[in-house]
This record gives C-alpha cells, sequence and structure tokens, in this order.
C-alpha cells in the first residue's frame, strides 16, 4: 500500500496544541458563561486567560509557519469540484463512490474543506480572538476623558465571544465526525497523529484516473 | 523524528514560559508587610501629663479641665468648634435643593429618629457639656468643649445617660486629666459603636466587640492584626476628622479610602485589579458585617406603647437581644449579614425635615451613581427600614420628643402618648402638625466599611458571577459575566448544535445502513 507525507511536524503540533486548547477553553467557557460548573468560577477564568495566552502564542507561530511555508495557499477557496464534493457528502458516501478529491501533501484540503477553513479563520477566530482580547483588558482606558476609547460595557463584547463559541462547538461536533468518513473511519485520525496517509488502492499519484483529482476529506 | 521531537519540545516549553512570565508575581515584601509594620510602631507620648501640677487637684466641674487644657494647648478648642463632632451640623451642597446644613442636630433616621427635643439624652454622645432643650446652648463657649470624651486614655471616662453631656458623677476628673492622649478604639467605640441606642444598632460594622477582637474580624483592628486605632485611618487636621457617613453627608468630599493607604490595584491579578473600577475594595472584602454580635435589621415604632400594669417593659430573644421594648417598639436583629449593593459616587441625598412624603417606602438617604457614571463604585451596604410616625395629612414624617427629664413634658419615654410627644418635638423643631399620625414603612442605606475580613475570606468570584442568588443580582444595567447572558443567543446557540448533533446522527446512521445493505447485496 502507498503512503504519502501529507502533514508535517509543526502543523502535527500547532493542530493537537490547538485542539487541546480549544477544547479546554470550551470547558472554562462554558463554565464562565454559567452553562457548566467543574472548576469553579475563579478557577474557570484563570485557566481560561491562561490558555488564551497560550492559544494566543500558538497563533502567533502558526501564522508565521503559514505565511513562510505558502500554507497559507491551502485555503484559497475554489469553486472546482465543490459541487462534487457536496454531492459526495450527500450522496456519494452512501454508495461507496470514490472521493472526488484526492488529499496531497500540495493540497490537503477538499474545497468544502477550504471554504469552511477560511470561514474559521477569518471569522469565528477573529472575533472570538478579538472580542477575548476585550474582554481581557477591558480596563475603561481613558475614564470617559477620551470619548473613543471608552467601552460602554461588556454586553456586546460578551455576546460576540459566546456567539462565537457555539459556532465553534457546532464545527468541532461536525470535524469529529467528518474525521471517520476518510478510507477508513480512523484513516484521517491517524494521518493527523503520523503526517502520513495510506491512499487508497490503486490512487497512486500518477494513475491517470485521477490527474484531476486533488484534495480529500477533513 | 528526532527533530520533531525536539522542535515540539522547545515551542511547548516557548509557550508555558510565555504564558507564566505575563502572570504577575508576588512582590516580598508586601504592601500589606510594609503597612503592618509601620502601623505597629505606636508613638509614645511627649509629655506626661501626670506631672503638670495644673492637672494635680481637684476638679469641681469638667469645664475646669477643659480650662486647663486649653490653657496650654490655646487655639485647639477654636479648631474643634469648628467640627461637626461639636456643632452637629455640616454645611453640604445638595443638589436641586442648594446649600443645606445638615447634620444630627436635624436629619431623621430611622432609629431614634432624631435628636430634636431629646438633647439630654442623645447629648450623652455630644462633645459638649450641657447641651439640654431647657436651654439654649453656647456654640461659642469653648469651656464646654468635652476634650475628655475624645482624649481619655484611662479608659474610665464616661457620660451620664440623660446628662446633656455631662461626665457621671463617678467619673475621677483629675485621673481622667492626666491620662490624656490620642483617641483610641475605647474613646471613639463609646459613642459610635453604641449608635441608635444599643451596641451594633446602626452601623452593623461597627460593633463593641471590636474594643478588642481578632483579625477575623476586623484585619485592621484585630489585635493579632494591625491593632489599628480609628484615627490611623480618620486621620485629623486641626480636630477636622477625616471620613464620614451617607446617612448624614451629602457631598463628595473628605472621605476615607481604601486607597489612602492601599494601592488602586493591589492585586496580582490583573482581572481583580481591573475591577477595582468599577467595584469598590469593599464590596468583596468585607464579606459579611455583624460577625460578632447581632445588629438591627428593621424597627417597628407601631407596637410601641405597651404597658404591662401601667409600666413599660422589655422582651428578650433566647440570646439575650431586646426584640421588644415599649419605649421603642419592636425589631428585627441579624448576625453575619450579607450586604446588599448598591452604586455610589460619593454624594447622597437626604429626607429633610419638612419635604413632603412622594414614594412608600420613604427613601430617608439614597446614595447616587449607576453603572454609566465613572465615579460610581458598587459599594456594600446595610438597608435598615422601619414603620416610623408620620403626619398623614401634611404627609411628612414627624420629629416626636422621645426624651423628658420629668413624666408630663411629652417625652414619650415618659408618658407613652404619641400626640404629645409629637406636638412637642415638632414644637421644638418649628415644624406644623396636623394633629394626626400614623405610621409609615420607611428606608435607610448604611455603607459598610469596616469589619475588612482577612483575604482568605473575602467574597468568592462565583458568589456574584452567577446566575443563582448573584450578590450584585439587584443590580441592573450592565453585563456581568457568569450572571447575565442573552436567552436568544444561547438558544440559538443550543439549537445550532442540536442541529449540528443531529446531521451527525442521521448522516452516520446514513452510512451505518448503506454499507451493511451493500455488504448483504455482495453476499447475495
Amino acid at each position: 500500500m502507498k503512503r504519502e507525507y501529507i502533514y508535517r511536524a509543526f502543523e502535527r503540533f500547532w493542530h493537537w496544541t490547538q485542539a487541546l486548547l480549544i477544547l479546554f477553553m470550551m470547558i472554562t467557557g462554558f463554565e464562565i458563561h454559567g452553562s457548566i460548573s467543574f472548576f469553579g468560577f475563579d478557577q474557570a477564568v484563570r485557566y481560561h486567560s491562561l490558555a488564551a495566552r497560550a492559544l494566543l502564542a500558538l497563533i502567533a507561530f502558526a501564522i508565521f509557519w503559514h505565511l513562510t511555508t505558502g500554507e497559507w495557499r491551502q485555503y484559497i477557496p475554489t469553486r472546482s469540484h465543490l459541487r462534487a464534493q457536496l454531492a459526495y457528502y450527500l450522496f456519494g458516501i452512501f454508495r461507496n463512490a470514490p472521493h472526488p478529491t484526492r488529499k496531497t501533501g500540495l493540497s490537503k484540503l477538499n474545497p468544502l474543506q477550504r471554504l469552511v477553513y477560511l470561514g474559521l479563520k477569518i471569522l469565528v477566530i477573529p472575533v472570538l480572538v478579538l472580542s477575548g482580547l476585550l474582554y481581557m483588558f477591558y480596563r475603561y482606558p481613558s475614564r470617559h476623558a477620551i470619548e473613543a476609547l471608552n467601552i460602554e460595557g461588556l454586553r456586546v463584547v460578551a455576546l460576540l465571544h459566546t456567539a462565537g463559541a457555539f459556532l465553534l462547538v457546532a464545527f468541532l461536533i461536525a470535524h469529529l465526525y467528518l474525521i471517520t468518513t476518510g478510507r477508513t473511519p480512523v484513516s484521517n485520525l491517524r494521518a493527523m497523529i503520523t503526517g502520513w496517509e495510506e491512499l487508497e488502492a490503486g490512487e497512486e499519484k500518477d494513475s491517470p484516473g485521477n490527474a484531476a483529482r486533488q484534495g480529500a476529506t477533513p | 523524528m528526532k527533530r520533531v521531537i525536539i522542535v515540539t519540545v522547545l515551542i511547548a516549553a516557548a509557550l508555558v514560559a510565555a504564558s507564566v512570565a505575563l502572570e504577575r508575581r508576588a512582590t516580598d515584601p508586601s504592601e500589606t508587610d510594609l503597612l503592618r509594620r509601620r502601623y505597629r510602631a505606636r508613638e509614645t507620648a511627649s509629655v506626661d501629663h501626670a506631672k503638670f501640677p495644673q492637672l494635680r487637684k481637684r476638679f469641681a466641674k469638667p469645664q475646669e479641665v477643659t480650662h486647663e487644657c486649653i490653657a496650654c494647648h490655646n487655639g485647639r478648642a477654636r479648631e474643634v468648634m469648628k467640627s461637626s463632632h461639636w456643632n452637629w451640623e455640616r454645611e453640604e451642597y445638595i443638589p436641586g435643593r442648594g446649600i443645606r446644613y445638615v447634620g444630627k442636630k436635624n436629619i431623621l433616621n430611622n432609629f431614634c429618629i432624631g435628636t430634636a427635643g431629646s438633647h439630654q439624652s442623645c447629648n450623652k454622645c455630644h462633645i459638649g457639656y450641657g447641651w439640654s432643650d431647657e436651654k439654649p446652648f453656647d456654640f461659642a463657649d469653648s469651656l464646654n468643649v468635652d476634650c475628655l470624651a475624645c482624649h481619655d486614655n484611662s479608659n474610665t471616662y464616661v457620660k451620664a445617660s440623660g446628662g446633656a453631656g455631662l461626665p457621671d458623677s463617678s467619673v475621677n476628673l483629675t485621673l481622667v486629666a492626666q491620662s490624656v492622649g490620642l483617641p483610641t478604639r475605647t474613646t471613639c467605640g463609646t459613642c459610635h459603636f453604641f449608635g441608635g441606642g444599643g451596641n451594633n444598632v446602626k452601623h452593623g460594622d461597627l460593633d463593641a466587640a471590636m474594643f478588642a477582637t481578632t483579625r477575623t474580624v476586623d484585619v485592621h483592628m484585630g489585635l493579632d492584626g494591625g491593632d489599628m486605632q480609628c484615627t490611623d485611618c480618620h486621620t485629623a487636621h486641626k480636630h477636622q476628622m477625616k471620613g464620614k457617613t451617607y446617612s448624614i453627608s451629602s457631598m463628595n468630599r473628605n472621605r476615607v479610602a481604601c486607597e489612602d493607604c492601599h494601592s488602586a490595584m493591589p492585586h496580582n491579578d490583573d482581572i481583580l485589579n481591573e475591577h477595582t473600577y468599577k467595584v469598590a475594595c469593599q464590596s468583596c472584602h468585607i464579606p459579611l458585617f455583624a460577625r460578632v454580635n447581632k445588629t438591627k435589621l428593621r424597627w417597628d415604632w407601631s407596637t410601641a406603647g405597651r404597658l404591662r400594669n401601667g409600666e413599660p417593659y422589655e422582651e428578650k430573644d433566647s440570646s439575650g437581644t431586646d426584640t421588644y421594648m415599649s419605649i421603642k417598639g419592636s425589631f428585627v436583629w441579624a448576625k453575619n449579614v450579607r450586604p446588599e449593593y448598591a452604586w455610589s459616587n460619593g454624594t447622597a441625598s437626604h429626607y429633610l425635615l419638612g419635604d413632603s412624603i412622594v414614594a412608600v417606602p420613604v427613601k430617608l438617604n439614597e446614595l447616587h451613581g449607576d453603572y454609566g457614571d465613572p465615579d460610581a463604585r458598587i459599594i456594600p451596604v446595610k438597608i435598615h427600614t422601619a414603620l416610623q410616625p408620620y403626619d398623614p395629612v401634611y404627609r411628612r414624617i414627624v420629629q416626636p420628643k422621645l426624651f423628658a427629664p420629668r413624666k408630663g413634658e411629652g417625652g414619650y419615654w415618659q408618658d407613652f402618648s404619641w400626640d404629645a410627644s409629637i406636638r412637642a418635638g415638632m414644637a421644638l423643631a418649628g415644624e406644623p402638625y396636623s394633629g394626626h399620625m400614623g405610621f409609615v414603612e420607611t428606608e435607610m442605606v448604611w455603607p459598610v466599611n469596616h469589619m475588612v475580613a482577612p483575604k482568605e475570606d473575602a467574597v468568592r468570584c462565583g458568589e456574584c458571577h452567577t446566575r443563582n442568588d448573584s450578590r450584585l443580582a439587584g443590580l441592573t444595567g450592565f453585563y456581568m459575566p457568569g450572571r447575565d447572558y442573552s436567552g436568544a443567543l444561547d438558544t440559538a446557540g443550543a439549537t445550532l448544535i442540536l442541529l449540528t448533533c443531529a446531521g451527525v446522527v442521521v448522516h452516520g446512521a446514513a452510512r451505518v445502513i448503506s454499507r451493511r445493505s451493500r455488504r448483504r447485496g455482495t453476499r447475495t
């Protein structure tokens, strides 16, 4: 069976650290929100802020990595095969049809993923990070001396942060499920752990039928 | 693989180091350590008053002591005579009402209501000699200044009950005069712990237990804590004491603040420090008040006047606290009281004698401020409610004369006649009375500033930041994490999550079923 190296070391480190941090921040965040109780409010706030700082640092490293390696291009949206990918999830997957796109080191994301991850990166994460920063550094900077610097209250900040959190939870659930839609239910998971993806039989890179295919599942 | 591990470990270490470095460290020695050292060092008197020949004699009248005091300390009596301790009023600017002279002299409360008509009794706590209703008090006579009430260090000086401010006949004036010094918890507490006619009645955070208490009750005054005297915070310049209470004061001036000694950002945690913009230190650091003895929370004057065999009586609960007194009515007391919370920008308004009642319960004092006010912070308060006499025709709170030296002079405590006492009291206050009386519900707000608990006993975050019984449940108009949320957003979010889960379940089930049917298909 042929294998291909898809996820590089930093990428895997980034992915799993981010996964842990986000999961942890979900628990502590929803405790701060008042939905659950686990650590106690004080500790939840402390952990949430610590994790936030770690996540910010990680995001800084990740942005640097994406820019210097050119990996950011993975998120450029494309319409080609978008319909086919949608059709695959809606119909093909139940008929054991082949994936319409193939995952390679050069194109890791299928057209749907590109759209969803781009949305995450330019909408959900920035909303969470910016509202989170305002949450952390909310300190009436000017004591009403400079109107433009006043934050009249946490309401808008908090509601944006909460909305972002709900979207991220929904994403996580869908993401965890879609992991299982690879060649086998665990092949995507294994790839994100080891970096290596086992290719479907007859799916060699240079096999003629696959020339047009690019990218695969989550 | 080795390279991968090294890089991973390096990045992880960098992240951990960054988070740790961003957390503020405790400094050593801490600010509180330095303060403790400073206030532990007591000043000793520069002279021994016992050696002054002027004071080694028998004093027939307390005024003779004052005469000797001001013979050396010349000019000091003039300072005292400018103070509210002496005048029982202060110049206050009240928005909408202009400049008014307000103080114990004329303000109404919902405990013993007011001093007018009862001076002979109330003036046990006036720093003067001889203020009664019998004859006008000469506020310009410096010989009437009672230096000893504040400066006695022998702990033997007591003023007589109903004695118009004169000392009790048992007091050895020579001994007291020879042992003067700076005011102590005892001299201040003798009046301020007993406001409202009994221990801890009024304030709830000023209790006779604080003559000698532990730091668990009050970190500042506790003998094993700061062992601080009242005047360590309530400093005085030319006998004008710093600090005041909003039951009487209206203006934001001459206040004592925690920040006078502690910094405005005293925590090692940025989030806690941020709270100081909107939350006063006391709100978290005084988790409960009346932690030793009970304080009065309600006073019902309407039940007063019941007699047994023509004589007034008292009823006590199992702990020995008065629950009923014929002269005063019924009371509700409580210990370990969780404060109420209010916005305060340092100004207050007051119900003044003669004001028309516009709403019931009548708010005898009101603190100003709200979330949008940059000068306002959340402070802990004690709310004291009462049912007290009023004039339903003129719609005014009335001032009854409670005390008279003899029966038949209109004193309620002597005659138990509301009509006579209100007539006498209102006449002395120079206010009209319709001749009809009833009882009206009133409310007073008492800021709680003492009984600061050790930091480990401070209010926990989750006591306010919670949806259940938040300490700040009554304060609205702002978003507080943990307490507040948008119902619509939470419903939308929960719906989104449920729909996603439903999608996963349906899609997953369809995959399993289709795979099974395919397998069955290949088998047949």
